[in-house]
C-alpha cells in the first residue's frame, strides 16, 4: 500500500489535523477558544469517520461522523458556552503545568505513542499502523490534558478529546463492528452529559470550577 | 543552450523581484485597508515613496559607525540574493546549484543580522529593544525552519530547493501528515519572519508594540528606502517558497520554452495574488499576539515541526 | 424467545426504568427487592441451559457462578438497601435515580459478566461505571464530589485504554475473522495463535492497564479508597463485591486469547508484579486509615492484589485458588459493609474512632461484622482462609521468595484488621446516635453472606467446584 494514493493519504491527513488540534488544545489560555479548538476537532474527526466510510464503503460510519458532529462539533460546545457563560467563569485556562512545558510533553507523548505502536504491529498494513500510531497520540495528548489542567471544564475536554483518539483509531480499522461504534458515540454522549451534571452541581457547591477546591476534601480529608 | 536559457530565466526572474517586491506589498497593504472597509492606499504607493525615498540624503546620527552605512546595502543585497534563488514561474536558473534551503536560510540570518546590528549601533533604547526582540524570536523560528528543511531533505533526499520542487510537482508522495505539520510549522515562521500580526505590527510605531519598526527608527532617505525593499524582497521570498514547495503546479520545467515561461509567470502571479489575499484576510481575523506568548507561538511551530520530523523518520525507518 | 442471558440482562433495565418513575420509598425498595429477586431466579435458571453462545452472549463454566455471585449479592444488597435508605434522607428525585442507577449497574454488571463480545463487554463495564458515579456523587457533599470527580475522570481514562486494548485486538485478528463474529471472545480465542505476537502483547498490555484501573489494582487504584467512603454504603458492597470481579473477568478473558499465542510475552509476570504491588501497598496503607469504610476499600485493593498474583501464577491450581478468592471476597467484603453501613448509622459517624464496642452495643450485629472482618483477615474456616492457603502454596511451587513477600504482606494486613476488629467491635462502647439494635432485613443479609462463606469454605458443592475447575482449565 505506497503512500501515492488519495483515499489513504486522505485519511491519514485527517488523523494528522485531529492530532494537531489536540496540540491547539494544550496550547490555548482562554477557555472559549479552548471549547472552539475542541469543535473544530469534533468536526475533523466528523470528516475522518465520513472519508473512512467512503473508503471502505460503509455505510454505518456515516452514521459515526453523523453523531460525532452532531454531538462534538455542536452540541457539547454549545453546551459548554452556555455553562461558562452561567457561572460567569473566570475566562483563563489555569494550567498546572506550563504551557511550553505541556506541548514539549506532548510531543513526547507523540514520539512514544509511535515507538509503541508501530514496531509492535509491525505485521499490518503500512496505513493502519500510522492510523494507530495517531490515534494513540490523541488519546495520550488527551491524557495530558487532563492531568496538567485545573479547571474542571477542561479536564472534561480533555476526557472528551480523549475518546476522540478513540473514535478515530476505531474507524481507522476496517470492519469494525457497527455496533461497536454506536455505542461509543453513544457512551460519549453520557459521558458529556454527567460531566455536565457535575459542573452543575460543583459549581452550585463551590462558585467556581477550579479542582484545586476539591484537593482539601481528598483523603481522610482533615 | 541550457546555461543560456538558466541565465535568461534568471534575469527574468530578477527584474520580476525586482518589479513585483514592493507591488505585492502594497497589494497586501491595499487589500487589508478594504477588508477594514478603508479606501486605502494604491498598490503602487510603496514604489513612489521608495522612489521618492531614494532621491533624499540619508541623515545619520553623530555616533553612527560604518556599520549604520553599510547594514542597509548588506541586508538588500542578501534578501535580493536569497530571492533570486527561490523560483518562481521557472525551475533550473543559472543559480539553481546554489539553491539550498539551508543558504537560504542563512542568508536569511545573515540581513537579520545586520538589521539587528543597525538598530543597536547608534546606542538608542528602541533600536536595542527591537534587536533583542527580533533575535529572541528567531532562535525559536530558525530551528522550527530548518525542522521543516529536514522534513523536506527525507522526503525528497537533499535539501536543494529546484530537487525538491521537481519532486513534489511529480505528486509521487501525495499528501502527507508531516507535509501539513511542516507547512503549519513554515507558515507560523513565515508570519514571524516578515514581522506580521499576530507576532509583529508592521504599520505600528508604539513603542511597546515595535520589533522590526524599532531596528530601523533612526533610518531615512536612502537607507530607509533599502529597508522597505528588503523588507518587500523577504515577504515576497517566503510568499515565493511557500508557493513553490507547496503548491508547485505550473512551474516550468527546466530548459522549457519562452511557451512555459510564460504559463509559469501567469500561475506564479496568480499564486502569489492568493497568498497575499490570505495573508490580508489573516492578518485583519486576528490580533496581535501578547509579546511575551510569541516565543510560546514560535515554540509550538517548532515542536510541530519537530513532530513532523519524528514521525517521518519512524515511518520511513520501519517500513 | 428471547434466549434466557438476554432477558437476564434487559430485565433489570426494565425495572430501573420503572423505578425511576417510583419516588415513595418503601415502594421502590420493595420493588428493587423484587426485581434483585427475579435476576436471583433467573440466575438459577442459567445452569439448566447448555453451555455455549447465544448470539453475542454466552454462557460457560467462568461466567455462571459468577452470574449467580452477582444476582445473589445484588438481592442482599437490595433488602439491606431497603432496611437503611430511609436514614439517608433523600428527596424524591435523589430516591429515583438512586434506585435506577442501581438497576441499571446491575443491568450492565450481567452484560459484562454474560457478554461474548468484546466490545459489548466493554460498554457494559463503562455502564456499570457511569451508574456508579453517579450513585458515589449522590450525596453532594464537597467529599462526595471529590470521590465521584477522581472515580469518573481515572475509570474514564482508564476505560478509554481499554477501548484501545480491545481496538488493537480487533486489528489483530481482523484478516482472520469476518464482521459477524468480528469480536467475539470464542472466535478470537480460536485464531488467536495466528495472529501477530507483538501486537497481541501490546493490545494486552493495554487491557491490562485499562481494566486494571476498573480492578484497583496498583497503581491506578486512587479512585477506589474514595469511592468506597462516599455515597451509600450499598455502592460499597457492589463495587467491592461485582464491579472488580466484572473487571478481574475481562482481564481473565483477555489473558486467555493472548495466552493461545505461543510467541507473546507471557502475561504471569506483569499480574504476578501488580498483584504483588496491590497487595504490599494495601497492607501498608491499612495501618494509617481513620475512616472504617476507605478502610475496607483498601482491603479490597488487597484481596484484588492475591487475586491478581494468583492469576499471573498461572496454571490450573493457582487459577482456581483465585477464582475461589473472588468468590469469597465478593461475599466477605459485602457483609463487612452491610455491618459498618448499619454500625456508622448507629454512631452517626464513619471514623474508626468513633464506632467502638459494638459487640456490647448491638450484639447481632457485633458479633457478625467481628466474625466478617475475622473472614477478610483469613482465618479459617471461611472460604478466604482455603484460597490464601492455595494462593500461598501455588506461590511457593512457582518461586518461593514470592511466597515469602506474599505471606508477608497478608500478615501485616492480617494484623491490621485484627486490630480494627477489636476497635471496633470489642472494648467500650461509644455513644449511640441512632440506637436501637439492627432489623431483620440488615442482619439476614449479613449473616447469610457469612453463612454461605463459611459453607464454601468447609464443603464446596461439588457442582460448583467441578465449574471453577472447568473454568480454571478454560483460562489456561
Amino acid at each position: 500500500m505506497s503512500f501515492g494514493q488519495l483515499p489513504y493519504d486522505l485519511a491519514h491527513l485527517f488523523g494528522g489535523a485531529v492530532l494537531l488540534l489536540s496540540f491547539v488544545l494544550l496550547y490555548q489560555r482562554r477557555i472559549s477558544a479552548v471549547i472552539n479548538a475542541f469543535a473544530t476537532q469534533g468536526a475533523l474527526l466528523a470528516l475522518a469517520a465520513a472519508w473512512q466510510g467512503y473508503v471502505q464503503g460503509a455505510m454505518g460510519l456515516y452514521v459515526t461522523a453523523a453523531i460525532a458532529f452532531g454531538a462534538k462539533a455542536v452540541l457539547i460546545p454549545l453546551a459548554l458556552h452556555r455553562l461558562v457563560r452561567r457561572f460567569n467563569l473566570q475566562r483563563g485556562v489555569d494550567p498546572a503545568l506550563g504551557i511550553g512545558a505541556s506541548m514539549i510533553a506532548g510531543v513526547a507523548f507523540a514520539g512514544f505513542a509511535l515507538l509503541v505502536v508501530l514496531p509492535a504491529t509491525a505485521g499490518q498494513r503500512a496505513l493502519a499502523r500510522e492510523d494507530l500510531a495517531l490515534a494513540l497520540s490523541v488519546v495520550l495528548l488527551g491524557g495530558l490534558m487532563m492531568i496538567t489542567r485545573r479547571n474542571l471544564i477542561s479536564q472534561v475536554i480533555g476526557l472528551l478529546s480523549l475518546e476522540n483518539g478513540l473514535i478515530l483509531a476505531a474507524v481507522g480499522v476496517a470492519g469494525m463492528p457497527l455496533v461497536m461504534e454506536l455505542s461509543t458515540a453513544a457512551l460519549v454522549l453520557m459521558l458529556a452529559v454527567i460531566a455536565g451534571v457535575f459542573a452543575l452541581q460543583m459549581g452550585e457547591s463551590f462558585q467556581s470550577l477550579d479542582t484545586e477546591s476539591l484537593d482539601t476534601h481528598r483523603g481522610e480529608g482533615e | 543552450m541550457s546555461i543560456l536559457t538558466g541565465l535568461v530565466t534568471q534575469l527574468l526572474h530578477l527584474a520580476l523581484i525586482l518589479a513585483l517586491a514592493p507591488v505585492l506589498t502594497g497589494c497586501v497593504r491595499w487589500l487589508k485597508a478594504r477588508l477594514m472597509g478603508r479606501r486605502g492606499p494604491h498598490p503602487l504607493q510603496p514604489w513612489r515613496d521608495l522612489l521618492k525615498l531614494v532621491k533624499k540624503r540619508p541623515v545619520l546620527a553623530e555616533n553612527a559607525s560604518i556599520i549604520s552605512r553599510a547594514a542597509p546595502y548588506v541586508a538588500v543585497g542578501v534578501a535580493l540574493l536569497a530571492a533570486a534563488l527561490v523560483p518562481s514561474f521557472a525551475r533550473g536558473m543559472l543559480l539553481a546549484p546554489f539553491a539550498d534551503l539551508l543558504l537560504i536560510a542563512g542568508l536569511l540570518a545573515l540581513g537579520r543580522f545586520a538589521m539587528a546590528l543597525a538598530g543597536m549601533d547608534v546606542g538608542t533604547s528602541f533600536g536595542g529593544l527591537g534587536a533583542t526582540r527580533e533575535m529572541a524570536f528567531a532562535a525559536l523560528a530558525e530551528p522550527a525552519l530548518v525542522l521543516a528543511a529536514l522534513i523536506f531533505a527525507i522526503l525528497a533526499g537533499t535539501t536543494h530547493l529546484d530537487v525538491i520542487i521537481g519532486i513534489f510537482q511529480e505528486g509521487a508522495l501525495g499528501l502527507r501528515v508531516s507535509l501539513g505539520f511542516a507547512a503549519v510549522a513554515l507558515l507560523a515562521v513565515a508570519v514571524a519572519e516578515n514581522a506580521r500580526i499576530p507576532v509583529d505590527n508592521p504599520a505600528t510605531h508604539l513603542e511597546l508594540t515595535m520589533v522590526h519598526e524599532a531596528m530601523i527608527l533612526e533610518a531615512s532617505g536612502r537607507h530607509l528606502a533599502l529597508w522597505d525593499f528588503q523588507a518587500s524582497f523577504r515577504l515576497t521570498l517566503w510568499l515565493a517558497l511557500l508557493a513553490a514547495v507547496f503548491l508547485p503546479f505550473g512551474m516550468a520545467a527546466p530548459g522549457a520554452g519562452p511557451v512555459a515561461w510564460v504559463l509559469g509567470l501567469g500561475v506564479f502571479i496568480a499564486k502569489m495574488a492568493a497568498l497575499a489575499f490570505a495573508l490580508a484576510v489573516f492578518e485583519s481575523a486576528i490580533a496581535k499576539m501578547r509579546l511575551f506568548r510569541v516565543p510560546e507561538f514560535l515554540g509550538a511551530a517548532l515542536l510541530l515541526g519537530l513532530l513532523g520530523a519524528v514521525f517521518l523518520f519512524v515511518s520511513t525507518g520501519l517500513s | 424467545m428471547m434466549p434466557l442471558p438476554w432477558i437476564m440482562v434487559f430485565f433489570p433495565w426494565v425495572g430501573s426504568l420503572v423505578l425511576l418513575a417510583l419516588p415513595r420509598l418503601r415502594v421502590a425498595a420493595a420493588v428493587n427487592i423484587g426485581c434483585a429477586a427475579v435476576s436471583f431466579g433467573l440466575a438459577l435458571g442459567l445452569f439448566t441451559l447448555p453451555h455455549g453462545e447465544q448470539g453475542w452472549t454466552r454462557i460457560d463454566a467462568l461466567n455462571l457462578p459468577f452470574v449467580l455471585l452477582a444476582s445473589f449479592v445484588a438481592l442482599t444488597t437490595s433488602i439491606f438497601s431497603a432496611a437503611t435508605l430511609a436514614a439517608e434522607g433523600f428527596d424524591h428525585w435523589r430516591i429515583r435515580a438512586y434506585h435506577g442507577a442501581f438497576q441499571v449497574f446491575l443491568g450492565a454488571q450481567y452484560l459484562a459478566l454474560l457478554s461474548d463480545n468484546l466490545g459489548v463487554l466493554w460498554v457494559a463495564i463503562e455502564i456499570a461505571t457511569l451508574a456508579s458515579v453517579l450513585m458515589v456523587a449522590v450525596h453532594r457533599t464537597p467529599a462526595a464530589m471529590e470521590a465521584a470527580w477522581k472515580f469518573f475522570i481515572l475509570c474514564g481514562f482508564g476505560i478509554a485504554l481499554a477501548l484501545f486494548g480491545t481496538i488493537l485486538l480487533y486489528s489483530a485478528a481482523q484478516t482472520l475473522l469476518d464482521a459477524e463474529t468480528g469480536l467475539s471472545w470464542v472466535a478470537l480465542k480460536r485464531v488467536a495463535a495466528q495472529c501477530d505476537a507483538d501486537t497481541l502483547n501490546l493490545a494486552f498490555v493495554f487491557l491490562l492497564v485499562g481494566f486494571g484501573t476498573k480492578a484497583g489494582l496498583v497503581p491506578l487504584h486512587s479512585w477506589l479508597p474514595d469511592a468506597h467512603a462516599e455515597g451509600p454504603v450499598t455502592i460499597s458492597a457492589v463495587l467491592s463485591g461485582l464491579l472488580l470481579n466484572a473487571a478481574m473477568l475481562a482481564i481473565l478473558r483477555a489473558k486467555a486469547i493472548v495466552g493461545a499465542h505461543p510467541d507473546t510475552l507471557s502475561v504471569g509476570p506483569l499480574l504476578m508484579a501488580l498483584g504483588l504491588a496491590s497487595v504490599l501497598l494495601a497492607a501498608l496503607a491499612l495501618w494509617r486509615r481513620r475512616d472504617a469504610r476507605r478502610f475496607f476499600g483498601w482491603s479490597s485493593i488487597e484481596h484484588m492484589g492475591i487475586a491478581a498474583l494468583a492469576f499471573g501464577i498461572g496454571g490450573a491450581a493457582a487459577t482456581l485458588a483465585g477464582l475461589l478468592h473472588m468468590i469469597g471476597h465478593s461475599l466477605v467484603k459485602s457483609a463487612i459493609f452491610f455491618g459498618i453501613g448499619r454500625a456508622a448509622q448507629q454512631k452517626g459517624s464513619q471514623k474508626l474512632a468513633d464506632i467502638s464496642g459494638l459487640v456490647a452495643s448491638d450484639p447481632s450485629l457485633g458479633w457478625g461484622l467481628a466474625l466478617a472482618i475475622g473472614a477478610i483477615a483469613g482465618l479459617p474456616p471461611f472460604l478466604l482462609f482455603a484460597s490464601e492457603y492455595a494462593v500461598l502454596n501455588a506461590a511457593m511451587a512457582a518461586q518461593p521468595w514470592l511466597a515469602v513477600v506474599l505471606a508477608l504482606g497478608l500478615v501485616v494486613a492480617m494484623t491490621a484488621l485484627i486490630h480494627t476488629l477489636q476497635a471496633l467491635c470489642f472494648g467500650e462502647a461509644t455513644p449511640d446516635v441512632a440506637p436501637g439494635g439492627s432489623t431483620l432485613a440488615v442482619l439476614v443479609p449479613l449473616w447469610l453472606h457469612l453463612a454461605v462463606a463459611l459453607l464454601l469454605g468447609l464443603a464446596m458443592p461439588a457442582l460448583f467446584s467441578s465449574f471453577l475447575k472447568a473454568a480454571a482449565g478454560m483460562i489456561g
